[in-house]
């Protein structure tokens, strides 16, 4: 067993050393910075010899020859995530209190992205917070000034468990700041077990098949459905769409070049993706099963979808891993009520290529703050230990390379897992995420949803393309 | 001082709040004590009791406004250094940037497609509502007036404006919920249409329609508001009056033309010029039901998106936009001060 996990590890290791280390040290400049990371820290070769790193570490001992006694501190702990997802970090974060003696008090808020800025500015930050997108860290990095740089001992413990790319994610003025949190895979498409045994429809391995299946389906109802709507966030959707199809059709190194604003966002190629999205997102042939026609797809809830696979009236519907949470009693894997299959590529020319988002834990306070306990909570954040135990409580996994698949519950979550760590997995971070705030999380959201109710491809990426900060 | 200029723990805070509020006891107390002398000269009695109030203005009120005034005339950028690229400082990694004068903020409100279009949904908001609040408000008290139900049908109208902006968004979401034609509506809107036989139809998506379906939302909870400040000047207006205009042969439509509405204008401009202020600053109506999205988004709503969502890039468009905001709310106070006075002038 042991072997095996190790070996695995070591596959792992291979296919992030290997497939993406040079774009991704670059990605960072895509997230406010305009100098390349100096290939600085770990390079391929160095990562593929970590035959050691495996699912235990020990950095409860490491924690406490380096920071000292911890009895009775207090660690404040600030994220989007609250209610009833909150639990399962609540309980991991007892491991660090069972070693330490610190206590960690959580708190969370969906105004997250906003009150962040307003407490750091107002002297009043938490002492780690768990940012949604690298976007939001570089801004503060950059507007702020306050946001405190890993400890060297941690960057290293890190740089040991987490693939380079992930780590360059946190990496802001060549100055790393983040350790990831969650990985979000969101190359998946989800799908009702029954109604496929009912239809005779197979899984789609390959992009002619899920092509077939989809123009088989739409022969009687339409076979996708999907929502947008999410509040002020409205059109987040469609840009993972664009994402996906970019990777799809280019390549990662287009892909690259698109986040990093190499090419403008109204380049033909990204043009031409779009065009390809919109064959499926803008046919009412295709659209939007269970709510109506393709105006629908703004006016729908981006959770509602979940119902519709439940009832059997959706298809098919292109949803992250982390979709799980809207299932409640319901069996999910194959064997299950509810499954998801890899949404799959549409040439062989860039592997597997998945698209996915994540989380990252960045400090405000140190050790030089006199705050030797937020070191330390952050030295557990990158252990395997803290992945594996977070994993246990369900819907969630990491890019950790201590994390083993047996630990995942959820079959789906487990898949995703899996594909994450296969070596011809080509993995790129969410575009928007990357992209400055104006651009990710403005016009982007503004002009997709103008899009998707009549305004005309070029309008919409010529707008998205204005909106660029120019410095 | 370090404890009371930056209070970092809970105690600091505390104790820096019981210290404000001692100092604000003592100050009045102070100021109570001595106007009760004889001998102080009447310029300190005023000063005691304008001093606080403008003092507390120029703090509150003037500095912020002229400070977000500067801050739309700035853009930030990165200081470059002699290799070109942005200096970054080493320990925190925080990108150095300077505070430009220019008026690009200015140039982007008003030539980017997509602000144009919130100042065009703004300029719809601030003629619409008032003037069909008002009107709505007028001809309902002018109906209900001395009938039967007269009590009942205005606490109906009135019942909106106890409820909170944000309320009344949600419960208006619901009544233009959408469904798929066929399944069953949980709209109301919906139900009614497909009751009349006709398609549901996407109340909030569809542009430009969506910002009239908004500005209903308003109209309905600034309606009562209208309808009882207008009642009020109704019956304010002398019997002889209207007798006369009997005598003289006006019944129903020509006596509130030519005699009712005259009589009320003063009232009527002061709940226009009302409403418009309101309606200026309306935001949660358009960001509960929105979200600023579908083009339905108006300046202070866009206010808020630029200036705390987008980082340091939005603040100096955010501040444009509260000037515009600002520059436009102003004839609209002179003239509503102004009729104010001459309500006041009439009684």
């Amino acid at each position: 067993m042991a072997i095996a996990g190790i070996s695995a590890a070591a596959l792992v290791l291979t296919a992030c050393g290997g497939g993406s280390t040079t774009p991704a040290a670059s990605d960072t400049a895509g997230a406010g910075s305009t100098t390349t990371s100096g290939g600085s820290a770990t390079t391929s070769g160095s990562s593929t010899d970590g035959g050691t790193v495996g699912a235990t570490s020990t950095w409860c001992e490491d924690v406490k020859s380096k920071y000292g006694d911890l009895t009775g501190k207090k660690v404040s702990v600030y994220t989007t995530i609250v209610a009833p997802e909150d639990q399962p970090y609540i309980d991991a974060y007892k491991l660090f209190t069972e070693c330490t003696g610190a206590e960690v008090s959580y708190e969370g808020s969906k105004e997250f992205e906003a009150q962040i800025v307003v407490r750091v500015q107002s002297g009043n930050p938490p002492d780690i917070g768990i940012f949604p997108q690298p976007g939001l860290i570089s801004q503060l990095v950059n507007d702020t000034g306050k946001v405190i740089p890993l400890d060297p001992d941690v960057e290293t413990f890190a740089r040991k468990y987490f693939p380079e790319d992930w780590m360059n994610y946190g990496v802001i003025n060549d100055i790393p700041f983040g350790i990831p949190n969650n990985a979000d895979f969101k190359s998946l498409v989800w799908y009702n077990t029954k109604l496929y045994k009912d239809n005779g429809y197979s899984i789609p391995t390959t992009w002619e098949e899920l092509t077939a299946l989809q123009d088989k389906v739409a022969a009687t109802t339409p076979p996708w459905c999907i929502g947008i709507k999410s509040g002020e966030a409205t059109g987040w959707q469609i840009t993972d769409w664009l994402e996906e199809y970019v990777l799809r059709d280019w390549g990662p190194d287009v892909y690259d070049q698109w986040v990093k604003h190499e090419i403008p966002f109204n380049d033909p190629k990204i043009a031409s993706s779009l065009a390809e999205v919109g064959k499926v997102l803008k046919d009412p042939k295709y659209v939007n099963a269970g709510f109506g026609g393709v105006d629908t797809i703004a006016s729908t809830e981006f959770n509602d979808p979940s119902a519709k696979i439940q009832d059997g009236q959706c298809t098919l519907s292109r949803q992250a891993a982390n979709f799980d949470a809207n299932f409640k009693n319901v069996k999910l894997g194959p064997d299950g009520d509810v499954n998801a299959f890899y949404f799959p590529p549409k040439t062989t020319d860039f592997g597997n290529t998945v698209l996915g988002g994540g989380t990252f834990y960045a400090q405000f306070a140190n050790a030089a703050s006199g705050r030797p306990e937020v070191d330390a909570m952050m030295y557990f954040l990158a252990s395997p230990e803290f992945a594996n135990a977070r994993a246990k409580a369900g819907s969630w996994i990491s890019a950790n390379r201590g994390l083993q698949a047996s630990n995942v519950p959820s079959p789906i979550q487990q898949t995703a897992l899996e594909t994450l760590q296969k070596p011809d997995t080509t993995f790129r971070f969410d575009a928007s995420d990357l992209m400055p705030a104006p651009v990710g999380s403005d016009a982007e959201w503004k002009q997709f949803t103008a899009w998707v109710t009549g305004q005309d491809d070029q309008t919409t990426l010529n707008n998205i393309e204005a909106a660029w900060p120019a410095s | 001082m370090d404890w009371f200029l930056q209070p970092t723990s809970v105690t600091d805070k505390l104790l820096v709040m019981v210290v404000a509020i001692v100092l604000f006891v003592a100050i009045m107390g102070l100021i109570l004590w001595a106007i009760d002398r004889p001998k102080v000269p009447t310029w300190v009695v005023v000063t005691g009791f304008v001093g606080p109030v403008l003092a507390a203005l120029a703090v509150g009120l003037l500095w912020p406004a002229i400070k977000t005034a500067i801050q739309s005339f700035q853009v930030s950028q990165a200081v470059l250094g002699p290799n070109g690229k942005p200096v970054i400082d080493r320990t925190t990694g925080q990108r150095s940037s300077e505070l430009v004068f220019s008026l690009d903020n200015y140039s982007r409100v008003f030539s980017d497609a997509g602000f144009q279009k919130v100042l065009i949904n703004t300029a719809l908001w601030v003629l619409l509502v008032p003037i069909l609040a008002t009107a709505i408000g007028l001809i309902y008290a002018v109906l209900v007036d001395r009938t039967r139900f007269e009590k009942f049908a205005k606490a109906l109208v009135f019942l909106p404006m106890a409820i909170s902006m944000v309320g009344a968004s949600i419960i208006w979401k619901f009544v233009y919920e959408y469904r798929q034609a066929g399944s069953p509506q949980i709209g109301l809107a919906n139900q009614l249409l497909v009751w009349l036989g006709l398609e549901p139809y996407q109340f909030l998506i569809t542009e430009p329609w969506n910002t009239f379906f908004l500005i209903i939302v308003m109209i309905w909870i600034q309606a009562g508001f209208a309808m009882t400040v207008l009642s009020a000047a109704i019956k304010a207006v002398p019997d002889d009056i209207i007798e006369a205009a009997q005598l003289d042969g006006a019944t129903g439509f020509k006596l509130f033309r030519k005699v009712t509405v005259p009589t009320i204008r003063p009232a009527v401009v002061v709940v226009l010029t009302t409403i418009a202020m309101g309606t200026l600053k309306a935001f949660d109506v358009v960001r509960t039901m929105t979200g600023g999205q579908f083009g339905t988004s108006v300046v202070a709503n866009e206010f808020y998106t630029q200036s705390f969502r987008q980082g340091q890039g939005g603040v100096g468009v955010g501040a444009a936009l509260a000037v515009i905001l600002f520059i436009i709310v102003i004839p609209v106070i002179a003239y509503n001060v102004r009729q104010m006075r001459l309500v006041e002038e009439t009684r």
